[in-house]
């Protein structure tokens, strides 16, 4: 299957283009624009009056009709033509002093109600001309014609597979692949699609859709056979995003948008921005955004100015996508709400000096608060005297639900458990000399009353990267020492575990230092995204490599130490992967995949399959890899009862289970054998064949052979000694004394 | 399996060979100094010392009598193994690159690399039984090949020459008249310089390794492609098994890029596959830096392997080895 709009290289973008096939979109969406006349809008539907009326009205609509643009020459630019009997037709063309202005009162005046009786129609001048024109319209009505039923492929169709098996998606070379796992056995192939993207590729965070990103805009795959199932064409476009309910997608490029009329669902809204939302449903733009100018920061030597770093994801979603928003550093939040896109409140929420703020990750039920809200959290640093800041706010009522002030602060990160029952904020705080920093963390404990925050301060050195258990209450974090001036040898880490204390009934206990697992290299934290097992790694380092895989609910004796916690924590097993740059869980939690891609570095680029305890599966050297994806899977439909059940007969299904696996086994076994069993066959007729040739011809040169003259080496080796044995004599110097005989 | 180092040479390794009988260990570097070892316990016994140049290959006579070497000082040397003295030079206009016995030691193909203008070839030259007939003619010269030309050997019963290099094809020569028989099919065959060449004991079949990364067995009479066995490395140096069906393949990162990663990432490994299955049998590291020259022993008891490293390093395998059930 051809993909889309990608067959087209980078150099000749421009000739290639032509060779898509617009044209259904360009039926569509065919507008002619006519120079001078775009400023112009008709409307209609304005009550009859006479020659004595018509200033009154005219200066009442010119009223309403300044409060979208500016009319050109106040009423001298509405002109009202009258009829011979000298009343008005109904109908007025106004000319605005730009066409931006003349799509504004298309847009917010059509419809709307002039008085009781009297509802406005206004349309832009060069509309009319074009749907209104003789003979553009049928006098005779005709049913618009419904395009028959189209089965389209079931978007969920990975699923039903009869050993559950999981999907991933690689990117190596130009070839982009889909893939069934597996486990020891080589991937079985889905498709394979050569130039299928530009940049890269992504899966929908429920798993429906694969992303490619293309020069021109973005595409979506899916079904059984991956067929194209929408284009977002957004030229240039360089990055993108789900929300987390897979209905939008948020696409940006660096360029601003220039609208070709006529071609594709973009509309002269969209001209000059950068970031567009869509809605993945229709394929059209909801709302298109210019990006914020970023700050020029000057570099440490005072000359060059440091490349701002792009703000992404831009717009963050809550967790329900019933609200997205978009920061101003340092100045404000803007809230919009969909699927209108209409900014919340119709202002945004001022906050001088904002960081960064995130969304919680689920839709929060806060003890004694009956009504919905969707959560937020902000932070502020230190501003003259006041302090730094770290803001819950609900929305959309935009309470604050509880603010913490923090002295001394360098840095902050917000990171919200998935169940939004916590969030952690990891403060880096300098001491009064601001020589030394350390890590304070600051838990908030949103399901408790009043929200009560939790502080951590037993952390010496500094904290270089956190994670919660997803959909549990335990946390890894890795500290780093100060790094040696001058050396490039990165300093060691630790990693520490914490958990919570055991307490009787419901609710979580106070969060305890578990163990900490000293001289590492780790910097990378990867928990299973079914929680218990975490894999710490050393990614993207080039002396190390190493992969620790740990268990926080290890089946065997607990230390005594950890009696009154909530885990007990033991390291598996140890590897290493040289050269890795990702670890990736299957969405089961049942594989990890550690990968070395080719954007980070050229060596030894390939893929590792690993069971969740650290054993290797298989290893897959790739030439030019680059990307390796699982397929998100949605959240399970079970019902609670229904997982608890599953729970309880575990071992009813592992049987079954374990009888599958045997049975492949020896399936593939048997396979094996008789593949060999042939190479053999064919190696030997061959051979037999041969050595009949030679053997005729060495006797027709008289040569001896070299085969039966290596035997009778053998034979007279062997009777020698049937074992070598390869003797080294050491000569050694005991003593030496010197004496002298006179 | 505790391997003997070896270390006599100041320079990369580029060739090993072992005598029919097995005892001895001849070794080539770009030192200059061809040297000759115990392929027991790995003393060095002596060394052979007139050339002006890396020395690039070797062969021995049948009764371990007269060595040959090539050189990329324009010569090759004939030499008394017992004495280390030098017997004849044979001149080139070119640096002398792969030697290669006849069976019965009466000839010898040498072949030429392209060098101030000249096209590279394979020579084959007479080798005297008294040396007071040695002349320096060649009996033929093949020519016409573009790129260099990296091993050159005699086919079964010495009716013809293969030769394989840098075009990434191997060809079969008739060796009495110098007419072309035979070129690998460019689609199965190699798609990148190949290295290095090895034949079978009974000459039937033999092996080639080239930095596409991979080796390939073919037929030595018609060149059909047999087996390819795949690794993730440039190969620069492969044996075949005299024993057992298995092959072994060394190489590794381009010598150039060696010192600019982790020795992990070089792949510096011998590599054991089996010859009919194409399967990977298991690795023997070591070497710290890519492997340019891989030997059986005749006796398929033990082998060797030098490297960029400038180590010889000699392997004598274990029982368990012999035991390998696939």
């Amino acid at each position: 299957m051809a993909p889309g709009f990608d067959q087209l290289s980078d150099h000749d973008y421009q000739d290639e283009e032509d060779n898509i096939d617009f044209s259904d979109l360009k039926e569509r969406y065919d507008v002619r624009m006519e120079e001078g006349l775009d400023t112009f809008v008709v409307i209609d539907g304005l009550p009859i009056v006479n020659e004595d009326q018509k200033p009154r009205l005219i200066k009442f609509l010119l009223k309403r009709l300044n409060t979208v643009g500016r009319i050109k020459d106040g009423e001298e630019s509405i002109f009202m033509p009258m009829s011979d009997a000298g009343q008005s037709e109904g109908f007025a063309f106004v000319e605005y002093q730009t066409p931006e202005q003349a799509v504004a009162a298309t847009k917010q005046l059509h419809g709307t109600a002039l008085d009781k009786k009297h509802t406005l129609a206004v349309n832009k001048l060069t509309d009319i001309e074009k749907y209104g024109r003789e003979g553009r319209i049928d006098e005779q009505y005709a049913a618009p014609v419904i395009e028959p039923f189209a089965d389209k492929e079931h978007l969920r169709s990975w699923l039903f597979d009869p050993s559950a098996r999981d999907q991933f998606a690689m990117f190596r070379g130009d070839n982009v692949g889909v893939f069934w796992n597996n486990k020891r056995d080589n991937p079985e192939p889905i498709v394979d699609r050569k130039h299928w993207t530009q940049l890269f590729v992504a899966w929908s965070p429920l798993g429906t859709y694969l992303a490619s990103v293309h020069q021109q805009g973005v595409q979506l795959w899916g079904g059984a056979s991956f067929k194209r199932i929408k284009q977002f064409p957004h030229p240039f476009v360089s990055l993108m995003e789900f929300s987390p309910g897979e209905k939008y997608l948020t696409t940006w490029s660096n360029q601003p948008i220039v609208v070709e009329e006529g071609k594709g669902p973009l509309t002269i809204d969209e001209e000059g921005k950068h970031i567009v939302i869509w809605d993945i449903e229709t394929g059209k733009p909801l709302r298109s955004f210019v990006a914020h100018d970023l700050a020029q920061t000057v570099g440490p030597d005072g000359v060059a100015p440091i490349k701002p770093k792009v703000q992404w994801p831009a717009f963050k979603w809550s967790a329900d996508e019933k609200f997205v928003a978009r920061m101003k550093p340092g100045e404000s939040i803007s809230v919009y709400e969909t699927p209108r896109m209409n900014l919340l409140d119709k202002t945004s929420v001022k906050i001088d000096g904002l960081v960064d703020f995130e969304w919680a990750p689920a839709t929060t039920q806060r003890e004694g608060v009956k009504t919905y809200e969707q959560l937020l959290c902000f932070w502020t640093p230190e501003m003259g005297s006041n302090p730094a800041k770290v803001t819950l706010m609900a929305f959309p009522t935009k309470e604050i639900v509880r603010t913490r002030n923090l002295f001394n602060v360098t840095d902050a990160k917000l990171h919200w458990q998935s169940d939004a029952k916590f969030i952690c904020v990891k403060v880096d705080r300098h001491s009064k000399s601001k020589k030394s920093l350390a890590t304070n963390l600051e838990i908030f404990r949103i399901k408790e009353k009043g929200v009560p925050v939790e502080v951590v301060d037993s952390l010496k050195d500094t904290v270089i990267n956190f994670a919660w258990e997803p959909k549990g209450d335990r946390f890894v974090l890795i500290t780093a020492g100060e790094a040696v001036a001058g050396s490039n040898v990165l300093p060691k880490t630790a990693v520490s575990f914490f958990a919570p204390e055991k307490i009787k009934g419901a609710g979580t206990g106070a969060f305890k230092h578990v163990r900490t697992f000293d001289k590492k290299n780790s910097n990378g934290i990867y928990w299973s995204p079914r929680g218990r097992f975490v894999v710490v790694a050393t990614v993207s380092v080039q002396q190390h490599s190493d992969l620790d895989f740990y268990d926080l609910d290890y089946e065997g004796d607990k230390p005594e130490s950890d009696a009154a916690l909530a885990a007990n924590l033991m390291l598996m097993n140890t590897e290493d992967h040289y050269g890795v740059t990702d670890v990736e869980w299957d969405p089961t939690g049942r594989y990890v995949t550690t990968s070395a891609s080719v954007w980070t570095h050229q060596m030894e680029n390939g893929f590792r399959l690993w069971t969740f305890y650290g054993q290797l599966l298989s290893e897959n050297p790739t030439e030019k890899f680059k990307q390796f994806l699982w397929r998100p899977r949605p959240p399970t439909l079970l019902s609670k009862e229904e997982q608890r059940n599953i729970r309880r007969t575990l071992r009813e299904y592992s049987k079954e289970f374990d009888e599958l696996d045997k049975e492949m086994e020896e399936g593939a076994n048997a396979a094996v054998i008789e593949a060999r069993r042939r190479l053999y066959q064919e190696w030997y007729s061959w051979v037999r064949e041969e050595k009949e040739r030679l053997r005729e011809d060495r006797e027709e040169l008289g040569l001896p052979d070299p085969e039966e003259e290596l035997k009778l080496q053998r034979t007279r080796s062997a009777d020698v000694d049937s074992e070598k044995v390869v003797e080294e004599v050491v000569e050694e110097v005991i003593e030496e004394t010197e004496e002298i005989i006179s | 399996m505790r391997p003997i180092l070896m270390k006599g040479h100041e320079r990369p390794l580029t060739f090993l060979k072992y005598n029919r009988d097995g005892d001895l260990l001849f070794s080539c570097a770009k030192d200059h100094t061809p040297t000759v070892w115990y392929a027991d316990n790995g003393d060095r016994l002596g060394t052979y010392r007139g050339h002006n140049g890396a020395v690039w290959s070797c062969d021995v006579s049948r009764h371990s009598t007269r060595l040959i070497t090539g050189s990329a000082d324009q010569t090759a040397k004939l030499w008394d193994v017992k004495t280390g003295k030098e017997l004849f030079t044979f001149r080139f206009d070119a640096p002398a690159r792969s030697v290669d016995l006849a069976i019965g030691d009466h000839l010898a193909v040498i072949t030429t690399d392209s060098f101030m203008g000249n096209m590279p070839t394979a020579q084959v030259k007479r080798i005297a039984e008294d040396l007071q007939d040695q002349t320096e003619e060649s009996a033929l010269v093949i020519s016409g090949i573009t790129g260099r030309i990296n091993r050159a050997v005699w086919g079964p019963g010495n009716r013809t020459i293969i030769t394989a290099g840098e075009d990434a094809t191997i060809r079969i020569w008739d060796s009495e008249t110098g007419k072309l028989l035979k070129e690998s099919d460019k689609e199965v065959g190699h798609q990148k310089a190949i290295s290095s060449l090895s034949k079978s004991l009974d000459w039937s079949h033999f092996l080639t390794g080239s930095l596409d990364k991979s080796a390939k067995l073919w037929d030595a009479r018609t060149l059909t492609l047999i087996k390819t066995y795949v690794t993730e490395r440039p190969v620069n140096a492969v044996d075949i098994s005299p024993t057992l069906d298995h092959v072994v393949i060394g190489g590794g990162q381009d010598a150039m890029n060696v010192t600019m990663t982790d020795r992990r990432a070089g792949k510096f490994e011998a590599k054991f596959f089996h010859k009919i299955l194409e399967e990977e049998i298991g690795g023997v590291k070591g070497h710290f830096g890519p492997i340019n020259a891989l030997a059986f022993n005749p006796d398929g008891r033990s082998f060797s392997s030098g490297g960029e490293d400038g180590y010889v390093r000699l392997h004598h395998f274990d029982p368990e080895y012999f035991n390998i059930k696939m």
